[in-house]
């Protein structure tokens, strides 16, 4: 067993442990904590990532809460299609999403902090249904019903009953969105401007823009701390705080007449509300200032502006990069995430240990991880840093924790009692383990590997810090086609952004789609 | 440890001396990658002399030297192109070299105009920097992002040379009077600008760019569809040197060695647009009679440079970021 | 007292009830029998006024209740499963009532420690709720239906799922309390002796 936790403890130990241990060392050695926590800058950018958070998730919260009950509490057709469509945009590469929402904003949105706003509520609309509606889901029809013969209004049964046990998921959704608007990259990166900006990508900005590594550290390592004890907090709160529920908690049809009208057109809102940016930005690729034009997708690649001078973004090399970065990211992802799966199951304490770990990256934000790999690993003889395989071990990181949540379920499932009969059958201890548990893990890969790869193909934090000059991947196209202000150069960023979408898409429902085959 | 050990395979394979040694060249996106006569001396000099290079470029000067900075010591080439004075001290404090770098070229950065444009609005093209925040300029500037960019950086420092403590409130005007900010030269020049077909017909450019448009005009012309506003003019000096942790440092010698000779630097006025290293280098005619050498260019103290570029960086990017 | 008359109900586009007929007098403690699936508990929450009835109406002391919110009727109903809430402890369930109905809290406190008292359960008042056995928590759900003394009480098998000992007890308990209190109560139960000890008398719901 010790052997199996080798290859995943190397990994986590060497690429996010010590990674983030130096640059917590480097920044306690750095005379520049208080010059960079003191500048007027980062407090301001500290502050409007604070408070952006905390709007985003009180909006979040407000406008999650209608579809959340009308899809855990209601029953009509259709529902299944908009319970998946509601999670596609949490699931969609940042990038996608800022270039969805350049599409649907007016260019005078660019740069405001509501614009930032809307694209963090809409990215974590999927956090508040999903979680809060889980919650909902068991909460028996019978419980509320009590409540009314008790003669309390229906004011008052939300009030007194419904609200305060939906309180625990409220809080854990609350804190999930909270943590993912402060650590936003990918969308500020591309709606917000120099002030409407969060720490993280001030990290980046300092660390690509500035030369200024130290700060750059300094400002991660306050992230890290900050969101940290957030993130501790508040998983406390939710442990001292669950119930066990009985009774029928079905979704019911809603009656006829107002009711029904309202729970399907509050279905149909949440439908045209997710879709209609991603609608958008496949129309923006074919649009420009002219009218409808399919040169974005036609014209791919060729931008030669002078001999010998290519213009900015070769859309198939970027394509390429991203194929050939996510096929080998995958690759270690799977093989290290599947070992980590069953050393965890095999082990107690230390499995546990192992979990966490594995967990960290999701924690730590994108551009910490990929700054800390750029700090550490300059050192002979671990001087990696012009690596070609940086890049993808980066994102094997990022994807690692899905293989691992995809792989574990599958595995604990598997009844002891199968091992013995094994054991009883003459089979080796080892030659028992690997029929009963190893064969038995493989049919989970295919959602596990899809995620990885969409996990590989939308990481954009990580990737601005470690990617090399002439390799840019697809989000790194994206982002660069779309901060130019010409026409042309824009709809190519929504063509490849619609691609991204597309592929992302294709790969998340495989995954779902497997995994809603396992559980019929 | 598996990975560790291929990891290790794959660096030992990718130093493997065989046949002829692999240079890489990092140069900032506008120098040519192939098909210019730049590219066939590089490619003669090194056919001859047992050699390849390869052009790797990475961006406009600021991101390419903070890229450097990040890989110092462990480069993802062997020799570097086009630091220019305003970025030098990020990139010598960086520790980017193995030695240090040599004057590779000199250009000057000035506010450039399309003659045709004012000629058929019947408007005066600007003269002086205080202009350009005259509404009857509103929506015509073009300029770079000085944090990733070094016409952009030089022309922000030009604009503090001149006003001096006021720049920020000058910049304010600009922006007020609808500026136009692009990530990089390219964007600005070949796709912001009235010549190339967008909505901007005064961009920051070079005072060498004049030549460019007559040389590389198609059909061919014989003057100059492009002026230089001489009073917003700021010098650059750029530089060429070989990158520290470089596999192979004599080799990158001889290439900055090469790259500085007389005969790959009387390519430049005609491919690059600059003006070689070597005043005593004889200009090719066009770039004589339409390059402008500005009489007073704006200049900062480069030890003042080195003490405010990231400040200023930063409060340019609080005015007018994204 | 309650009147229901030519009661129709459908669930899920079927027809569960069809045309009912049923006299409860004051006082008086009827129990619904019949097997499972002939909408003894949807005629109930008719009642309660959880479901609404297709056609027919629903008297309550010569008011038409048919179409009342159901916080609104005075019906109190004892739900299988109990349904106590997991976030209050006993008293503030039992309390639960009197709080919608804006009593004070020093009147409140002794409604709360009276029907504990009724139902066996004094000094429990603290507890967690899911610390408490089947049949204590079968209790609170009645101590908390019958603190705000509702017009009608509805029983839905309100025995089921304890033990025989337990059952018996309860069944002699709660005869006894709903004749204490003067209780009008409608009893839905699938066990012919569990409706002998408690109710007046029996109807039977079939096909």
């Amino acid at each position: 067993m010790v052997a199996l936790a080798t290859p995943p403890t190397v990994v986590i130990v060497g690429f996010v442990v010590v990674p983030a241990l130096v640059i917590a060392v480097r920044t306690v050695g750095a005379g520049a904590i208080g010059e960079a926590l003191g500048s007027r800058r980062v407090l301001s950018i500290a502050w409007f990532t604070v408070w952006q958070a905390v709007l985003t998730t009180v909006v979040t919260l407000a406008v999650g809460m209608v579809p959340a009950y009308v899809l855990a509490r209601r029953r009509f057709r259709g529902r299944t299609l908009i319970r998946t469509l509601v999670v596609v945009p949490f699931m969609l590469p940042t990038v996608v999403t800022g270039a969805a929402f350049l599409a649907l904003l007016p260019d005078s949105a660019r740069g405001t902090w509501w614009a930032v706003i809307v694209a963090h509520s809409y990215v974590n609309l999927a956090v508040v249904v999903r979680v809060v509606g889980s919650a909902w889901e068991t909460l028996p029809h019978d419980l509320t019903a009590s409540a009314r013969t008790l003669g309390a209004s229906p004011w008052n049964v939300a009030r007194h009953v419904v609200a305060p046990l939906l309180a625990p998921a409220t809080v854990a959704a609350g804190a999930i969105v909270f943590l993912f608007a402060a650590t936003s990259f990918g969308i500020v990166q591309l709606l917000g401007d120099g002030s409407t900006t969060t720490i993280e990508a001030e990290v980046a900005r300092r660390a690509l823009r500035y030369g200024d590594v130290g700060g750059a550290v300094v400002l991660s390592v306050a992230q890290l701390l900050v969101l940290g004890s957030v993130a501790v907090a508040t998983s406390r709160r939710q442990r001292r705080s669950a119930h066990t529920l009985r009774g029928d908690a079905r979704p019911r049809p809603a009656r006829r007449g107002i009711p029904r009208v309202r729970a399907l057109s509050i279905a149909a809102v949440t439908a045209i509300l997710v879709a209609g940016p991603l609608v958008m930005l496949c129309a923006a690729s074919f649009r420009n200032a002219g009218g409808w034009t399919s040169r974005a997708w036609t014209s791919w690649g060729s931008g030669s502006i002078r001999p010998g001078i290519s213009l900015g973004v070769d859309p198939w090399s970027a394509i390429r990069a991203s194929v050939v970065t996510a096929v080998v990211a995958t690759s270690i992802a799977t093989v290290v995430g599947v070992l980590a799966a069953l050393a965890v199951t095999e082990m107690r304490r230390g499995g546990q240990w192992l979990d966490t770990g594995i967990m960290l990256p999701l924690g730590i934000s994108g551009v910490t991880v990929g700054l800390g790999m750029l700090v550490t690993f300059a050192v002979p003889p671990f001087d990696w840093r012009g690596q070609w395989w940086l890049v993808p071990v980066g994102h094997a990181l990022i994807g690692l924790p899905f293989v691992v949540r995809v792989a574990l379920p599958r595995i604990r499932s598997i009844q002891p009692d199968q091992r013995s009969a094994a054991l009883l059958l003459g089979a080796s201890p080892t030659r028992a383990w690997w029929e009963t548990t190893v064969r038995r893990v493989t049919p989970a890969l295919g959602p596990a590997v899809a995620l990885a790869a969409a996990a590989s193909l939308g990481e954009f934090g990580a990737t601005t810090l470690l990617s090399r000059s002439g390799s840019d991947t697809l989000p790194l196209a994206i982002a660069g086609l779309l901060s130019r202000p010409g026409d042309l150069p824009r709809s190519q960023g929504f063509a490849l952004a619609a691609v991204l979408m597309g592929v992302t898409a294709v790969l998340v429902s495989l995954a779902e789609g497997r995994a809603d085959a396992r559980h019929r | 440890m598996l990975l560790a050990a291929a990891a290790t395979s794959l660096v030992a394979c990718s130093d493997e001396p065989s046949g002829p040694v692999a240079l890489r060249l990092l140069a900032y996106d506008s120098f040519p990658t192939e098909g210019t006569p730049l590219n066939d001396a590089l490619d003669a000099w090194a056919e001859s002399t047992g050699r390849t290079v390869e052009v790797v470029t990475g961006g406009d000067t600021g991101t390419l030297v903070t890229k450097a900075v990040l890989t110092a010591g462990n480069p993802e080439a062997d020799v570097i192109w086009g630091v220019d004075n305003t970025w030098l001290s990020a990139a010598t404090e960086g520790g980017i070299y193995a030695d240090d770098p040599v004057v590779a070229d000199v250009g000057d950065v000035c506010v450039n105009y399309d003659i045709e444009w004012f000629a058929a609005k019947g408007i005066e093209p600007p003269t002086t920097l205080a202009d350009l925040v005259d509404p009857t300029y509103a929506g015509l500037l073009a300029v770079q992002d000085p944090t990733a960019s070094s016409p952009g950086l030089a022309f922000l420092l030009a604009t503090i040379a001149s006003e001096g403590e006021g720049w920020q409130d000058y910049w304010t005007a600009l922006r007020a009077n609808d500026v136009a900010v692009a990530d990089s030269w390219e964007t600005a020049y070949y796709e912001l600008f009235t010549r190339a077909g967008g909505d901007r017909p005064l961009v920051v450019s070079y005072g060498s760019s004049p030549p460019a448009e007559v040389v590389l005009a198609d059909p061919p012309r014989t003057d100059a569809p492009t002026g230089v506003v001489e009073q917003t003019c700021f010098r650059q000096t750029e530089y060429v040197g070989v990158l520290a942790g470089t596999d192979h440092p004599d080799d990158a010698a001889a290439l900055v060695e090469f790259l500085t000779s007389p005969e790959f630097q009387a390519e430049l006025p005609l491919t690059l647009f600059v003006y070689p290293a070597d005043p005593a280098i004889e200009l090719p005619q066009v770039f004589v009679d339409f390059a402008v050498v500005p009489t007073s260019p704006w200049t900062i103290d480069p030890a003042e440079i080195d003490a405010n570029r990231q400040t200023w960086q930063e409060q340019w990017t609080a005015l007018l970021g994204s | 007292m309650l009147d229901i008359a030519d009661l129709s109900v459908s669930r899920d586009e079927q027809l569960v009830i069809d045309g009912l007929d049923l006299h409860v007098a004051e006082g008086e403690v009827v129990a619904v029998l019949g097997p499972s699936g002939v909408g003894k508990s949807t005629l109930l929450r008719v009642i309660a006024g959880i479901l609404e009835p297709d056609r027919g109406t629903i008297h309550l002391d010569g008011t038409d209740i048919t179409r009342m919110p159901a916080h609104r009727r005075g019906v109190g109903m004892v739900f299988q499963d109990d349904q106590l809430f997991p976030h209050l402890d006993v008293a503030a369930n039992v309390g639960f009532g009197p709080r919608m109905q804006r009593r004070a809290s020093s009147e409140i406190t002794a409604l709360v420690d009276t029907a504990l008292d009724d139902v066996g359960l004094a000094g429990f008042g603290r507890r967690r709720v899911d610390t408490l056995s089947g049949g204590e928590a079968r209790r609170v759900a009645l101590a908390r239906s019958l603190v705000a003394a509702p017009r009608v009480l509805l029983l839905d098998e309100p025995l089921t799922g304890l033990d025989r000992a337990l059952r018996d007890r309860l069944a002699t308990d709660l005869a006894a309390l709903l004749r204490a209190r003067g209780t009008t109560a409608i009893l839905v139960t699938h066990d012919a002796a569990e409706a002998e000890v408690i109710a007046d008398r029996s109807v039977t719901l079939g096909r």
